[in-house]
């Protein structure tokens, strides 16, 4: 059976790397096994014209909604699809909304055609079967756009939180965890978690992060769970219920000394990404996280930031991680939310998103491969005064087991949200 | 009276009911387990059990019902204090004029800008900084989200004031203000001492229903909670959203557990409230039996005054700010004002807010006029068969504002899509149906039944039909309480944002989806222009129930409030 397994772990060698290719051309040569094959893209590009795509997508970000809608006038014009933009607060109502239409006995026809996603709630909709997968397997790696994504340089396109992807979802962007801080204030940053604490010990209440399990607090502590555990390779197997109190002990001893210097002490967290950079911008702390390396220029543009702000990371590396778009198995036209993914993944559309006037989300494609003009493009992208290149956001660390998060989680809840 | 309008209570009565059912048994089965499209086959404790041994769980819990019961008791004292400060006065006309505006400004809005105004990073702290205070950082102090939940509370009781302040002024008319303060001024009590013995008894107990549903959401509210509320632990509410939409599915059960749990702290809250107006009405019987013929000196008046109005300035300062804060570019502290300025969120944003304001309108109204006929029905069966439905019939009319909406909309959203009925705006406004039926009945129920019966006794006694009677005294008598009935529906309405969401499934985008979409970027400059946008239509809503009336009544002495 050809499958895409060869591609689902990170890929050991250029050998792996080859035969991976070739099963992935090889299957773009196996006849049509049914009416939904990928295997002539053109004719299926044909045949979902005149669909509707109803795209549900994080929308708090008015610079993201607007690079949304771009794509979908840009496919509204290149396939005659017409792509729906649903406002979403919190992926996991999305979750919801697939499973209570499963729950109804809706297998089909659903109200969700595409939807952005990763980590957790890919997980829980892989492991519930409610992810669209055509001829019983993924299509991700089948999409013409594929072959450009840079499978090779970034694991976490093919591994998401640990869990193998198998082509269930399409990457839509990449990003690297860093910090940002205000140059004028500051003139040496801290580069590994003990000077962080020294840092905070000498600048009371200048540093805080989202309160877990916001997904940016949680990828702060799983930072920190990598610079404190004994050896980072335990991370990518599961914890053991009765590992935990030995294995996090560090981590908490660090967060023991770290939280009485933090913002109000530590007795209250900001809810989430957005709150925090809102206290980075009203001046009451000196130093912030984002997920997206383009963050902090991003803000500067939108002179949210002052213009003295900057980005660094720790020397060791920092957690990196994807995003991806994926259908639900109920899907109403999976075929149409099929081009949708591919063209989200192309190039032209990969290049006007890491655009950090447009959006600034670093691309999932592997740049040297593609056309010189493309590859011009991204060369001239101005990445803006705080964003650190990809060489100076040095080496990345895979997200740990999610067993892990869920431990480290509950303890932190149990240490400091008692009251 | 027609034979067919007996039917109104039975159709209202299976409107409320039909969808709570289903969202309480949505609500109750994950609560106790069962649950098999999430592999819940078996009925336990464990969700119940799960719920209870989250760390900071019982302060959660404290914390729902002190916030609730404080903000309750606050905004109702206050409101009491500014209508005894002004009763019968002309200063009246000037707060009906702030109430409408106020009233329609969104929640997560208000709470927002009231952070701004108190945080160490906000207004009032840059008027002083760095001349007065020396501070060219802002302070490290822990204001907002204080553990104790006091800014929370302080936002809670500055919504709620304007709306116990509408209710008022709505019932104010039956109890003939003028009349009565005659008669005291004539037994020498002071316009305050007044108030307190002879309106304010029996206008409690013509908004006592308004006052439960300010209690009952202000023990269960998330939004408000979220900007202003402590976070370790967060009241219930929040906790129950949090494990709501957790990407682990098996938290659903303990979310559900959470619903039930908020249900037992809202009904326990009530019960606080009901014990502590026996003591209030103890002691108030022994104040109003006391002879006293003054509330305090005119200082006291003053100070009253200036207590009573400060949530409404307060919240209408935020707005302002937050308007401000819409064409800032960058805002640094200690700067007082923006140091420059853009209409780039203004140019992001406005397009497209046209068609969504229209959706936003139409979801609003449908649903508003048919409850609104529904009510009048309802309450034209009650004066005619005198049968009022009694404690049952209340309780059906609370369980959409009792049970936490989370959990509740689940079952809605699961009945919808077995309907095939997701997604479509006919849907969508049925389910707005369900959540502001209960308020614009208890908005006119106690105006109503007040109503002098002897003017249509007098009518009938001239001949007049049960329609004619209806129509050319009934209703155009109670123009202000049904206008201010349906303005309630329109701003409920549009505040609606879960059923919105769940029950469109997306498809059907409304200014409020918008808005809270943008707002959970936590973007201050998009979240004011789309609370700006959002904030229109509820507020020429209000303006209209308030100014007609008054345009009415400019000769009618008898139906003019004051």
């Amino acid at each position: 059976m050809i499958s895409s397994s060869p591609l689902t772990g990170p890929l050991a060698s250029p050998m792996a790397r080859t035969v991976a290719l070739t099963c992935t051309a090889l299957l773009a040569l196996v006849p049509a096994a049914s009416a939904d094959s990928l295997t002539d893209f053109d004719v299926l590009t044909e045949s979902a014209r005149g669909q509707q795509v109803f795209f549900h997508a994080w929308s708090g970000d008015p610079t993201i909604n607007a690079y949304i809608d771009w794509a979908a006038e840009e496919i509204e014009a290149r396939f005659g699809i017409d792509v729906e933009h649903v406002r979403v607060t919190d992926t996991a109502d999305v979750v919801g909304i697939v499973l209570a239409e499963t729950a109804a006995g809706r297998a089909a026809g659903g109200s969700v055609d595409l939807v952005w996603i990763n980590g957790e709630n890919f997980i829980t909709l892989k492991d519930a079967g409610l992810l669209y997968a055509p001829d019983g397997e993924g299509w991700a790696n089948r999409l013409p756009s594929w072959d450009l994504v840079d499978v090779e340089g970034n694991p976490s396109l093919t591994t998401d939180f640990t869990v193998p992807v198998e082509g269930l979802q399409a990457p839509w962007g990449t990003v690297q965890f860093s910090f940002y801080y205000d140059s004028d204030e500051i003139a040496e940053t801290p580069a590994s978690p003990q000077e962080l604490v020294a840092w905070a010990e000498e600048n009371p209440g200048r540093f805080t992060y989202p309160q877990p399990p916001n997904f940016l607090g949680s990828t702060f502590l799983k930072l920190l769970l990598a610079y404190t555990v004994d050896d980072r390779e335990r991370l990518s197997s599961p914890l053991a219920d009765e590992d935990t109190e030995e294995a996090l002990a560090p981590l908490f001893a660090y967060l023991d000394s770290l939280h009485p210097h933090l913002w109000r002490s530590g007795r209250t967290f900001p809810t989430n990404q957005a709150a925090l950079r809102q206290l980075y911008a009203d001046g009451e702390i000196s130093i912030g996280l984002a997920n997206n390396p383009a963050e902090a220029s991003g803000a500067i543009a939108r002179e949210e930031f002052p213009g003295s702000t900057r980005s660094f990371v720790f020397n060791d590396g920092m957690i990196a991680n994807s995003h991806f778009v994926a259908i639900p198995s109920n899907a109403n036209a999976p075929e149409a939310a099929l081009v949708v993914a591919n063209f989200l993944m192309s190039p032209v559309a990969q290049l006007r998103k890491q655009d950090p006037a447009v959006w600034g989300d670093f691309t999932v494609l592997n740049v040297s491969a593609l056309d010189q003009s493309i590859q011009d493009g991204f060369a001239a992208l101005d990445l803006g005064p705080a964003t650190l290149t990809p060489t100076q956001l040095g080496p990345a660390i895979s997200e740990p087991h999610s067993s892990w998060l869920t431990a480290i989680e509950r303890m932190w809840a149990a240490r400091y949200q008692g009251g | 009276m027609p034979s067919w309008l007996r039917f109104a209570p039975a159709v209202t009565i299976a409107l409320l009911m039909l969808p709570v059912a289903a969202g309480l048994v949505a609500a109750i089965l994950p609560a106790f387990g069962y649950f098999p499209a999430l592999g819940g086959t078996h009925v336990s404790l464990a969700p119940l059990m799960n719920a209870a041994s989250q760390p900071g769980i019982l302060r959660s819990t404290v914390l729902a019902a002190t916030t609730g019961l404080a903000s309750t008791a606050i905004a109702l004292l206050l409101t009491f204090t500014l209508l005894a400060c002004l009763w019968d006065s002309k200063g009246m006309a000037a707060v009906r004029r702030l109430v409408a505006p106020l009233l329609s400004v969104p929640h997560a809005a208000a709470a927002v800008g009231l952070a701004f105004l108190i945080a160490p990073s906000g207004f009032f702290f840059r008027l002083v900084s760095p001349e007065l205070s020396g501070w060219t950082r802002p302070p490290d102090l822990l204001i907002v989200n204080d553990l104790w939940g006091l800014s929370m509370i302080a936002g809670l009781v500055a919504k709620e004031m304007p709306f116990l302040l509408l209710m008022a002024l709505a019932a104010l008319p039956a109890l003939h203000g003028t009349r009565r303060r005659m008669v005291m001024a004539s037994l020498g009590y002071s316009r305050g001492a007044g108030f307190f013995v002879a309106i304010a008894p029996q206008l409690y107990r013509l908004i006592r229903l308004p006052v439960f549903a300010v209690l009952a959401y202000a023990s269960s509210v998330a939004d408000v909670a979220i900007v202003l509320g402590p976070t370790t632990p967060a009241p219930l509410a929040v906790r129950i959203l949090e494990w709501s939409s957790d990407p682990d599915l098996s938290s659903r059960f303990m979310a559900a557990a959470g619903a039930l749990i908020q249900v037992a702290v809202t009904l326990g809250a009530l019960g606080i409230w009901v014990l502590g107006e026996k003591l209030v009405s103890r002691s108030w019987l022994y104040w109003t039996t006391s002879g006293r013929r003054s509330a305090g000196g005119p200082t006291l008046r003053l100070a009253g005054l200036a207590l009573s109005l400060a949530p409404m300035i307060t919240i209408a300062l935020g707005l302002a700010i937050l308007i401000v804060w819409s064409f800032a570019g960058a805002w640094r502290f200690p700067d007082t004002l923006p140091s420059s300025w853009s209409l780039r969120t203004w140019m992001q944003l406005g397009e497209g807010s046209v068609e969504l304001a229209r959706t936003t309108l139409w979801v609003a109204l449908v649903p508003t006029l048919v409850a609104g006929l529904l009510v009048l029905g309802c309450l034209e069966t009650e004066a005619a068969t005198g049968r009022t439905g009694g404690n049952r019939a209340l309780l059906i009319l609370y369980l959409p504002l009792l049970v936490p909406q989370v959990s509740f909309l689940f079952g809605l959203q699961f009945l919808a899509i077995v309907l095939g009925a997701d997604g479509r705006m006919i849907s969508v406004m049925a389910a707005h149906m369900v959540f502001i039926l209960p308020y614009m009945f208890l908005s006119i129920a106690d105006p109503y039944r007040r109503f002098d019966g002897r003017v249509l006794t007098v009518a009938s006694g001239l001949g007049l039909g049960f329609w004619r009677r209806l129509f050319q005294i009934r209703l155009p008598m109670m123009i202000g309480p049904i206008l201010g009935m349906l303005a309630i529906g329109i701003a409920v309405s549009i505040g609606q944002y879960l059923p919105t969401l769940l029950i469109g499934a997306g498809r059907v985008p409304t200014l409020t989806t918008e808005a809270v979409a943008l707002s959970a970027g936590g973007n201050r400059r998009a979240l004011a222009v789309a609370a700006t946008l959002q904030a229109v239509l509820p507020f020429v809503a209000f303006w209209i129930a308030l100014a007609v009336p008054a345009f009415l009544a400019r000769k009618r002495r008898g139906m003019q409030v004051r």
